[in-house]
């Protein structure tokens, strides 16, 4: 991974989104494995108030986060791009129940990406969510992640509503496939 | 309709449902989309019912959101063949969490009963209990009689490990009993009957 280091003294931007959904009291996390959630994927592992939960595919999220909030709790899910495809129709569940849901997209298929094959379902993960009626926000740079994450957390739980950060290419760094 | 002959051994669903019900306690339900969304109902509407009317595939996952947010409480998924098939990989997720206070149980008449009773992969030779137990639940129970589920129902309150079990029941409709479709309403109500706040 070519990361983008973040600036002399300050924190990461992974330490800062984790920050975010600690102070949100998210106690439940889902997630199918990508390089750019790596590290948060490790601190919510290393939480004992959180339990985070491997997932065989995105969409088993969306059942875990209802399951959660019907008992109490707060679940965040964490996926790359290519998995919001596997989330479409389940996302009904979140809008007919109006269960409040976060989704944290690491985004493949647009800066520098290297694979082809990654750009059909890159190019259209916006769109995919909107179709759904989830809103979209975007952190680019290093210093917006946490703040997004943070507003994310707040609408949707506020509100009981959906909504997804997508967490740029360029921000997370191309993967990088020749080393 | 198929399978639905007098002398067919396997079980009555709306029976099975009253059954796994009967002493229900504190348990919390969730039911699949289709026909155990209707055979919950039929057994008596309940606000700790969280009845699916979509979402093909995420009862079992809403199971395990639900037993990891209320440890004090079981909680009991009961849904279709067709349903589980859907998000089978689920049952993989569930085998590695292994939350003491969950259980599933899958009525299985290897059908799609919603659409014309089509045959399911279960009728083709897929084996619900060992895909259950090759995902690493080890408490599996393939339950044909009503002996075997009276026994079943009466593990659920005192469970200390993930339950599984596929029971056979015969590919018929009963007369639909309808709970209600508002997804709000039902969430509303049934974290009200936890004594959640709302919010």
């Amino acid at each position: 991974m070519s990361e983008r280091a973040p600036s002399p003294g300050a924190p990461d931007w992974r330490d800062e989104i984790f920050a975010a959904l600690k102070s949100a009291d998210i106690r439940q996390v889902g997630y199918v494995p990508d390089a750019g959630h790596s590290r948060l994927i490790e601190l919510c592992q290393a939480d004992p108030e959180i339990r985070a939960i491997t997932l065989t595919s995105e969409e088993e999220g969306i059942g875990l986060a209802a399951g959660a909030w019907l008992g109490g709790q707060r679940a965040a899910l964490l996926m790359q791009s290519s998995g919001v495809g596997n989330c479409v129709n389940m996302l009904s569940l979140a809008k007919a129940c109006r269960f409040p849901l976060v989704l944290l997209v690491t985004m493949r298929g647009e800066w520098a990406e290297f694979n082809p094959w990654q750009v059909a379902m890159g190019t259209k993960t916006q769109a995919a969510l909107e179709l759904m009626d989830v809103l979209v926000y975007r952190a680019e740079v290093p210093e917006d992640a946490g703040e997004t994450v943070a507003a994310a957390l707040d609408i949707a739980f506020n509100g009981g509503l959906a909504a997804a950060v997508l967490l740029s290419q360029r921000l997370i760094g191309a993967k990088r496939w020749v080393k | 309709m198929s399978g639905a002959s007098p002398d067919d051994p396997r079980l009555d669903r709306r029976a099975a449902m009253r059954t796994l019900l009967e002493t229900r306690g504190d348990l919390l339900l969730v039911t699949g989309l289709g026909s155990t969304t209707y055979d919950a109902a039929a057994a008596g509407d309940d606000d700790r019912n969280f009845y699916l009317w979509g979402a093909m595939g995420a009862a079992a996952m809403i199971g395990l959101g639900l037993a990891v947010a209320q440890p004090e409480r079981h909680v009991l998924v009961v849904t279709g063949d067709g349903e589980v098939l859907m998000g089978l990989g689920a049952l993989a997720t569930i085998g590695v969490q292994r939350p003491p206070n969950l259980a599933i149980a899958v009525f299985d008449n290897g059908r799609y009963a919603e659409t014309g009773m089509q045959p399911s992969h279960t009728d083709g030779g897929v084996s619900l209990c060992g895909v259950a137990r090759a995902c690493g639940i080890e408490a599996v129970f393939d339950i044909e009689d009503m002996a075997a589920l009276k026994g079943f129902a009466s593990r659920l309150h005192g469970a200390d490990e993930t339950l599984f079990a596929r029971v056979a029941i015969r590919a018929e409709e009963p007369p639909r009993v309808l709970p209600s479709r508002d997804g709000v309403h039902l969430k509303n109500r049934f974290r009200r009957a936890l004594g959640i706040e709302d919010g």
